[in-house]
């Protein structure tokens, strides 16, 4: 089982830092990340196995998203399945 | 393999273009509460309802946070009521409305529908006990939907009780006149009424369905658009390939939710409705897609025919990607509920006669119509015969939902808020249908009907 975890925003000192922080807390391993700085907008795009995390998936996805509220990030958690069965027959 | 492209294509979808599942249903069925004691019958519905959907709610916005894409409600639809009204006659069925109204409070669900009839072909015991206690039931509750089916193209058409449901819209309008005429838009009038639609306020659980299964309605009216308006030069034929590859992927996502919502709650998947459900909210219309095809404003000549195409393109993009595809499935157009619909009324390029040629080719009919407070019922009985007839000898399902503005008129407005919207009262024709109406009696199934 894996997680998608985008973040888009303006950059800043350390948001790969606390999004990583914050999958290290709930025991999720992160597999990927891409990453880019255009300007000064910051988009990632990470992937996290969530197999062992130790809370329920969505603790995860809601602290996500109180840390992006609170930076003034657009930060999406999301469970890979969405992507695939959106995407692929 | 997962991409970059595809994993911004969805959150686009789901922040910008208003992508959201509109709803899951739990249907319920009530066979096992008939009692002859209404008391007793009650407490087993209140009973059995609780039961079932005691996680519903829980589950949709666990199901939410897990996929990051929002369940806009959670809803409960059970058997007729008037099977249950049939089992204890010299009872006011109001009863079972209002247990109905607190088990949709205890599982806090947004709409429970069911208070309904079938009297397709004529009315047994129970049907007309249950008809008459509509405008009461729906003005003593607020979540609870009703519906009635009065014809089909096995049977005909009731003409009965056609001109008994004009009666009956009129008096649910009058009774709920101080708060814009809401109990009107909790009811409406159907000819071959689906047993498993998962959308109100038509939702019932029929009787050949399961004891309880789990249904998807999905939306999307606004990736649609944003898919089209890639392609402002495009022929005909390849925009409808465009809203069919979009359908798939929005049904695909009803699909996942479907499934993933039956295995936590441990209930069958029923069927995933894969229609284009519109809200009031800016960039979430149908009108929109008939405009983004190129009509100046939906309503105008032409729109019929774009609406044909996009019915027919959302279905065939949305059947490969389910298993399981029911309900209503194709595009709605209810008035007050599309912001695009609404401005097309408001200018008066949209009318009820082009919207009554519109539903001939589209999955429902004429929906979320405000008409003047002065309407006689006996016209509201051959607007609902009008429609009952397209249904019936074109094989589809129709449907008639107008709310009469109790001492509104022409040009005013009725503000219902929320996903219902608000609707300018539109005009109707003045000649009368009386004596058409008065007649009572059936009108013949069509020969297509005898198939076997």
């Amino acid at each position: 089982m894996r997680a998608v975890i985008t973040v888009i925003g303006k950059d800043t000192v350390g948001i790969l830092h606390k999004v990583s922080g914050i999958c290290a807390a709930h025991n999720a391993n992160i597999i990927e990340v891409t990453q880019s700085v255009m300007q000064d907008m910051f988009a990632m795009i990470m992937m996290a196995d969530i197999s062992n995390i130790t809370s329920d998936f969505a603790a995860l996805s809601d602290e996500m998203a109180e840390f992006g509220k609170s930076e003034c990030l657009d930060i999406h958690c999301m469970h890979e399945d969405i992507f695939n069965s959106m995407h692929e027959i | 393999m997962l991409n970059t492209f595809n994993i911004l294509e969805t959150i686009r979808m789901i922040q910008d273009q208003c992508l959201d599942i509109r709803t899951i249903t739990m249907g319920i069925s009530l066979l096992d509460c008939i009692d002859p004691d209404i008391d007793k019958a009650c407490a087993k519905v209140y009973d059995k309802i609780t039961t079932k959907a005691q996680n519903l709610v829980k589950t949709g916005e666990q199901i939410e946070k897990e996929y990051g894409i929002p369940i806009v409600n959670k809803r409960i639809s059970v058997t007729p009521i008037a099977l249950l009204a049939a089992a204890c006659p010299k009872e006011n069925p109001v009863k079972f409305a209002k247990i109905l109204q607190k088990a949709a409070d205890t599982c806090g669900v947004n709409f429970l529908g069911g208070y309904s009839a079938l009297v397709h072909k004529g009315f047994s015991a129970g049907d007309l006990e249950l008809i008459r206690s509509i405008p009461e039931a729906l003005a003593e509750t607020s979540n609870v939907c009703s519906s009635v089916n009065i014809g089909s193209t096995r049977s005909g058409i009731n003409m009965d009780a056609a001109a008994l449901m004009g009666k009956i819209v009129r008096q649910t309008a009058e009774l709920t006149a101080d708060n814009q005429c809401i109990g009107a838009a909790k009811l409406v009038v159907f000819c071959n009424a689906v047993e498993d639609n998962p959308f109100m306020a038509g939702a019932f659980h029929g009787i050949g369905e399961p004891d309880c299964e789990i249904h998807v309605g999905v939306s999307g009216p606004g990736v649609v658009r944003a898919a089209i308006a890639k392609y402002p030069d495009a022929s005909i034929d390849e925009i409808a390939d465009v809203i069919k590859k979009t359908a798939f992927k929005i049904t695909r996502m009803g699909q996942l939710v479907g499934s993933r919502a039956s295995q936590m709650l441990n209930v069958p998947f029923g069927i995933v409705d894969l229609s284009l459900a519109p809200t009031p909210a800016i960039g979430d219309s149908v009108a929109h897609i008939l405009e983004g095809m190129g009509l100046e404003c939906c309503g105008t000549h032409g729109t019929t025919a774009a609406l044909a195409l996009l019915n027919d393109a959302v279905k065939k993009g949305g059947v490969m990607a389910s298993s399981n595809v029911g309900g209503l499935s194709g595009a709605f157009i209810p008035v007050s509920e599309d912001a695009g619909m609404i401005d097309a009324a408001v200018n008066g390029t949209l009318c009820i006669e082009k919207l009554e040629a519109m539903t001939a080719v589209c999955s429902v009919g004429l929906d979320m119509i405000v008409v003047p407070g002065d309407i006689p019922a006996d016209t509201i009985s051959a607007i609902i015969a009008d429609e009952a007839a397209i249904g019936m000898v074109n094989n589809k399902t129709t449907a008639v939902r107008l709310i009469p503005a109790i001492g509104k008129k022409e040009g005013d407005m009725l503000e219902f808020g929320g996903l219902l919207g608000s609707g300018p009262v539109m005009p109707v024709n003045q000649k009368s249908a009386s004596k058409f109406i008065s007649r009572g009696g059936r009108i013949p199934a069509p020969m297509h009907s005898i198939k076997n």
